[in-house]
C-alpha cells in the first residue's frame, strides 16, 4: 500500500522581479513500490532537490500531485523522514535528545523513547554516545545521529538530500554500506539524491538520470548493484565491469547535458 | 583605629611607592628574561607572541599607578609630608607681593606707568582723529582740540622726572629699604624659629576638606611666615603712593571745567537726535580717558627701577632660603605648585583634579561605611547595606488600588455618633495601598544597589518582553513589518536625548530612569532575538517540521535554543549601554544613586568622591560584563560550532 506515486508533476518557480518563469520539473511521473530503493543523479540545476522538497512536502506542486500509500502529500509529516546534507542537528542538545526529537514532540512515554533511542544509536553505531553533544562529534557520526533522528520515528519513505556528499572518500564508503544494510533490515522505501554516479549506481536499486530545462526525468535505469553490495564489499562490486560501463555511460551523458547547458548559456 | 590609618596615609603611601617600584623592576627584569627565552621560537607577527605575558601586565599596572601617585602628588606628599606646607608660606609671600610685581617688568614686562602712557596716548589720538565735525560748531571744535591736548599734557608732566614730587620719591626709597630689609631677613636663615602648638595641632594635609594646613609647621615655614606678614605692610604702602606734579593740578581744575562747561551745553536740548548723541558720546570719550589720568598713577619711567631691583632681590633671597624645597618642588610636585588665595592654600596643576591615590581609598571608605550616624555613607544613603523593608510596601507596589474599587459595596461613611466602623472593603483598599503592618524583610539597600536595581528591572522587562517580540519578529512577515517602524524610529535617538522628555514625565523616583533603561534595553533585546530567529537554518527547520513538530514546538524547542547565543550577546550589550545610561539618568535627576554622587560631587568640584564614583561605575561595568561572559560560557558551549 506504501507505494510512492508521483503524477504529471510540475513545478515553475517564477522570479518576483523579472517575471521570468523557470521549470524547475516538468511532467514528473513515477511510482516507486515499497522497499524499493531509488537513486536520482543529475547535472546541477535538474530539479533533483525540487523534487524532494515535493515529496517532503516543503513545497507544493505547480501542478499534478505526489502520494504516498494513496494519500495526497501537502505538508511534511512523520511518515516521510528526510536526511539533509549537513545532518541538520540541533547543537543546543545532546546526541540522545536529538534522536529522540520527533518523539518527544508527539509526546512518547519516555521510557519509550529510550528504548527506541538506544536501539537505533545500536544500529548506526554510535552506543554510549547518548550523552556527547552533538558538536563534538564527526561529520560521519553527525550523518549517522541524523539517519538515527530520522529512523526512530518509524517513517515509510525515507529521503535523503546528499546525505554523504560533505564526507571524506573513507568515511563516505562506510556510510553508503550503513545505508544499505539500513535498506536490507528495515526493508523501508528510500528515495537518495547524489552528486556521485558511483554512488547512484552502488546505492539505486532503480536509478533516475536527470536532465534540466525543464527538469525531468531522463533515463531509468534497473540495476543490481544495490543487492549485490549488501552481499559483497562496495569494492569488488565498484570493480565490476558492468558497473564500469554503465558508470561511463552515464558520465558520458550528464557530461552531454553540461556542454549542451555551456553552449546554450 | 581607622583614624589612625587616615591620619598615617601619607606613611602608607610611602612604603606603597616602594613596593611599586620594586614590582615594576622585578616585573620588567623577568619579562626581559622571559622574552630571551621565547624569542627563538617565534617569528614576528605570530600571534602566539601575544599570549601570555602576566610579568608585562604587572609592570603596566605598576606604571599606571605610578604615574597616578606621581601626578597626583601622591609621591611628594608620601616621602616629604611637610612640603606642602612650607610651599603655602611661600605661596603667602608671593601672594603679597604680586599686586607690586604687576606694576614692574619683574612681574609684567612692562611698567604699569608705560603700559598706561602707550594706551592713553592711542586713545587720545583716536579721539582727536574722530571727532565728529557736524555736530559741534568751528570755536567749540577748537576748543576740544585745546581740551585734549591739555589732558595729553597730563601724561607729559607726569613721566617727567623732575615732577616727581620729594614725599613721592621719599615714600620709593622707603620701600626699597623695606623690602632690601625683608630679603636680609630672608638671607639670615630660619635658625631659632619653632612652629607654634596651634600649629602643629592642625590636621594633616589631605586628612580634611581643607586641604594643606595654612599655619607654618616647620622653622622654614615660621621664616616665610613671618616676612609674608611685613611685606603685607610695604605693599599697602606701594599701592597708595601716587604721582601729582603740581601743574598737573591746575590742568586738572581746568579740564574739569571745560567739561562740565560742554556737558551744560550738552544738556540744553537745542540740538537734533543725532547731533546730540554724537555730543553726549564724544565728551564722555574724553572725560574717559581723563578720569583714568587725574589719579596719579603714572610714574617716570626710571623712578621705579629701585624698587623693581629690590623686588628681583626679594625674589633671590626668596629662592635661597627656599633651599632644597625649591628642587623637591621642581622634582616631587609637577604643576603649578601651592597657591594662596584669600583664606586657604590649594595644590594647583594636576594634583587639582587628580586626588591622590591614598585619598580616594580613604574616601571610599568613608562613603562605604554604613554607619550614617558616624559620617558614612552620601547624603544620609549608605553605599551598599541592608534594611529592613516593610512586607506592606512590596503590598502596595503590587497591588493596585483599585482593586479595593471592584469589591461590591460601599466604603464606610462616618456614622452619626462621629465613629468610624471600617467594612471588607475599607480593609481591602487599606491592603492594597499597604497601610498595615505585615513585618518586615531584610532588603538591599544604598547608592549602589539602588542603580543596580534600577538596571537589573530594566533588563527583566526588556528581555522579557522585548525577545518573545524579537523572536516573532524574525520568523512573522507581519510582526516584522508591523513593529520595525515603531522600534526604527525610536531606537536610533540616543538613549540621552529621550533623557529629559521621560524624566519630567516621570519625576525623579525610579519609574523614569527605569523606564529609560527599559527602551533601551527592549530595542537592542527585539533586534538580537530577531537576528538570532531570523538566522535560524532552513535545514534544521525543515529537519523539524519533518520530524512532526508543530509551530509553537519549533518556535520554543528550535527557534529559541538556536537564537540564544545572539540573545546573550544582546543582554550582554544591553547591560553595557544601559549602565551607560543609567548613570547619565541619575546625573540629570535623582535623589540616590552612584550617578547622583558624582553629580553633586561635582557641584561642590569633591574631587577624590568624583573619582571614587568613577572607579565604582568602572568596577561594577567590568563586572557586570565579566558575569555575561561567564554566562554565555556556561549556557551556550556550541555556540560558534554548530
Amino acid at each position: 500500500m506504501a507505494d510512492l506515486v508521483c503524477e504529471d508533476l510540475n513545478m515553475a518557480f517564477t522570479n518576483p522581479q523579472t517575471g521570468a518563469v523557470v521549470e524547475a520539473l516538468k511532467n514528473i511521473n513515477f511510482t516507486l513500490q515499497k522497499g524499493e530503493l531509488l537513486s536520482v543523479l543529475g547535472p546541477s540545476g535538474c530539479g533533483k532537490t525540487t523534487l524532494l522538497n515535493l515529496i517532503a512536502g516543503f513545497l507544493n506542486p505547480t501542478s499534478g500531485t505526489a502520494s504516498l500509500g494513496g494519500r495526497v502529500i501537502d505538508g511534511p509529516g512523520l511518515e516521510r523522514g528526510m536526511v539533509f546534507q549537513q545532518g541538520a542537528l540541533f547543537e543546543w542538545l545532546p546526541v540522545s535528545k536529538n534522536v529522540d526529537f520527533g518523539l518527544r514532540m508527539k509526546s512518547t512515554d519516555p521510557a519509550h523513547s529510550r528504548q527506541l533511542v538506544e536501539k537505533w544509536l545500536d544500529i548506526v553505531g554510535l552506543q554510549g554516545f547518548g550523552d556527547t553533544p552533538t558538536y563534538q562529534l564527526s561529520g560521519g557520526m553527525q550523518q549517522r545521529v541524523a539517519l538515527a533522528r530520522c529512523l526512530v520515528n518509524d517513517p515509510d519513505l525515507i529521503l535523503m538530500d546528499e546525505p554523504l556528499g560533505a564526507l571524506d572518500a573513507l568515511t563516505r564508503e562506510k556510510m553508503q554500506s550503513l545505508v544499505l544494510e539500513l535498506w536490507k533490515e528495515t526493508g523501508k522505501t528510500i528515495i537518495i539524491i547524489t552528486h556521485s554516479v558511483e554512488e547512484a549506481l552502488l546505492l539505486g536499486e532503480r536509478l533516475f538520470v536527470m536532465a534540466p530545462r525543464p527538469g525531468r526525468i531522463h533515463k531509468e535505469y534497473n540495476l543490481p548493484f544495490a543487492e549485490r553490495g549488501l552481499s559483497e564489499t562496495l569494492r569488488e562490486v565498484k570493480q565490476d565491469k558492468e558497473f564500469n560501463e554503465v558508470r561511463e555511460e552515464i558520465l558520458t551523458m550528464i557530461w552531454d547535458m553540461e556542454e549542451e547547458i555551456m553552449g546554450r548559456g | 583605629m581607622v583614624e589612625w590609618l587616615s591620619d598615617n596615609r601619607a606613611g602608607f603611601a610611602a612604603v606603597i611607592v616602594l613596593l611599586l617600584v620594586a614590582m615594576f623592576i622585578w616585573s620588567i627584569v623577568l619579562g626581559r628574561k622571559q622574552a630571551v627565552l621565547t624569542a627563538k621560537d617565534e617569528v614576528f607577527g605570530d600571534p602566539q607572541r601575544t599570549r601570555g605575558g602576566w610579568y608585562w601586565a604587572l609592570s603596566g599596572v605598576a606604571t599606571l599607578m605610578l604615574i597616578w601617585f606621581y601626578f597626583s602628588w601622591g609621591i611628594g606628599r608620601a616621602y616629604f609630608p611637610t612640603a606642602a606646607n612650607e610651599m603655602c608660606q611661600v605661596a603667602k609671600l608671593e601672594e603679597v607681593v604680586s599686586p607690586i610685581k604687576a606694576a614692574l617688568p619683574i612681574g609684567s614686562r612692562y611698567y604699569k606707568s608705560t603700559l598706561l602712557v602707550a594706551r592713553n596716548s592711542d586713545q587720545l589720538d583716536t579721539v582727536e582723529a574722530e571727532l565728529p565735525t557736524g555736530a559741534f560748531t568751528s570755536p567749540e571744535q577748537a576748543k576740544l582740540k585745546a581740551l585734549t591736548s591739555n589732558v595729553r599734557s597730563l601724561i607729559v608732566n607726569s613721566s617727567n622726572p623732575k615732577n616727581l614730587s620729594r614725599e613721592a620719591t621719599k615714600k620709593l626709597d622707603q620701600i626699597v629699604f623695606q623690602l632690601n630689609a625683608l630679603s636680609m631677613e630672608l638671607r639670615g636663615g630660619f635658625e631659632g624659629f619653632s612652629p607654634t602648638a596651634k600649629a602643629l595641632a592642625q590636621p594633616k594635609w589631605g586628612t580634611t576638606h581643607v586641604e594643606i594646613p595654612i599655619l607654618p609647621i616647620t622653622a622654614r615655614g615660621m621664616l616665610f611666615d613671618g616676612v609674608a606678614t611685613k611685606a603685607r605692610e610695604v605693599a599697602t604702602l606701594f599701592r597708595k603712593i601716587r604721582n601729582h606734579p603740581p601743574a598737573n593740578v591746575t590742568i586738572i581744575a581746568d579740564v574739569k571745567a571745560r567739561i562740565a562747561k560742554f556737558k551744560k551745553v550738552n544738556a540744553s536740548g537745542k540740538f537734533d537726535k543725532k547731533t546730540d548723541a554724537d555730543r553726549v558720546a564724544y565728551v564722555k570719550a574724553v572725560e574717559r580717558i581723563f578720569r583714568r589720568l587725574d589719579d596719579g598713577t603714572i610714574f617716570p619711567a626710571n623712578s621705579l627701577d629701585g624698587v623693581n631691583g629690590a623686588i628681583a632681590g626679594l625674589d633671590a633671597a626668596r629662592d635661597h632660603a627656599r633651599g632644597s624645597l625649591g628642587t623637591i618642588e621642581a622634582i616631587f610636585f609637577p604643576g603649578i605648585g601651592v597657591v594662596k588665595s584669600r583664606t586657604q592654600c590649594t595644590e594647583q596643576g594636576s594634583a587639582r583634579w587628580l586626588p591622590k591615590p591614598m585619598d580616594v581609598i580613604a574616601t571610599f571608605f568613608k562613603l562605604a561605611n554604613p554607619d550614617i550616624e558616624g559620617g558614612g555613607g552620601y547624603k544620609g544613603v549608605p553605599l551598599l547595606w541592608w534594611k529592613w523593608l516593610p512586607v506592606a510596601d512590596l503590598v502596595d507596589f503590587f497591588t493596585p488600588d483599585w482593586i479595593a474599587d471592584l469589591w461590591p459595596g460601599e466604603y464606610t461613611r462616618h456614622g452619626t455618633d462621629g465613629t468610624i466602623s471600617p467594612n471588607f472593603k475599607d480593609r481591602l483598599l487599606n491592603f492594597a495601598r499597604g497601610d498595615l503592618y505585615l513585618g518586615s524583610i531584610p532588603a538591599l539597600d544604598g547608592h549602589l544597589w539602588d542603580s543596580v536595581f534600577r538596571v537589573l528591572v530594566a533588563m527583566g522587562l526588556g528581555i522579557f518582553l522585548g525577545v518573545p517580540l524579537g523572536l516573532f519578529m524574525g520568523v512573522s512577515r507581519f510582526f516584522k513589518s508591523f513593529f520595525d517602524p515603531l522600534i526604527e524610529l525610536y531606537r536610533p535617538v540616543p538613549p540621552l536625548a529621550w533623557a529629559p522628555l521621560i524624566l519630567t514625565i516621570f519625576g525623579i523616583t525610579d519609574d523614569g530612569k527605569v523606564f529609560l533603561l527599559f527602551m533601551v534595553a527592549f530595542a537592542i533585546m527585539v533586534i538580537s532575538a530577531r537576528t538570532g530567529a531570523s538566522g535560524t537554518q532552513l535545514s534544521k527547520i525543515r529537519a523539524s517540521h519533518s520530524l512532526g513538530a508543530s509551530d509553537r514546538q519549533i518556535m520554543w524547542n528550535v527557534i529559541l535554543p538556536n537564537a540564544l547565543p545572539e540573545i546573550l550577546t544582546g543582554v550582554r550589550i544591553a547591560i553595557g549601554v544601559c549602565w551607560g545610561t543609567l548613570v547619565a539618568a541619575e546625573i540629570l535627576a535623582g535623589t540616590t544613586g552612584i550617578g547622583f554622587i558624582e553629580n553633586i560631587a561635582r557641584t561642590v568640584s569633591d574631587y577624590e568622591l568624583i573619582w571614587v564614583t568613577i572607579l565604582i561605575m568602572g568596577m561594577l561595568g567590568l563586572l557586570f560584563d565579566l558575569i555575561m561572559r561567564w554566562v554565555i560560557d556556561k549556557t551556550i558551549p556550541w555556540r560558534g560550532k554548530g
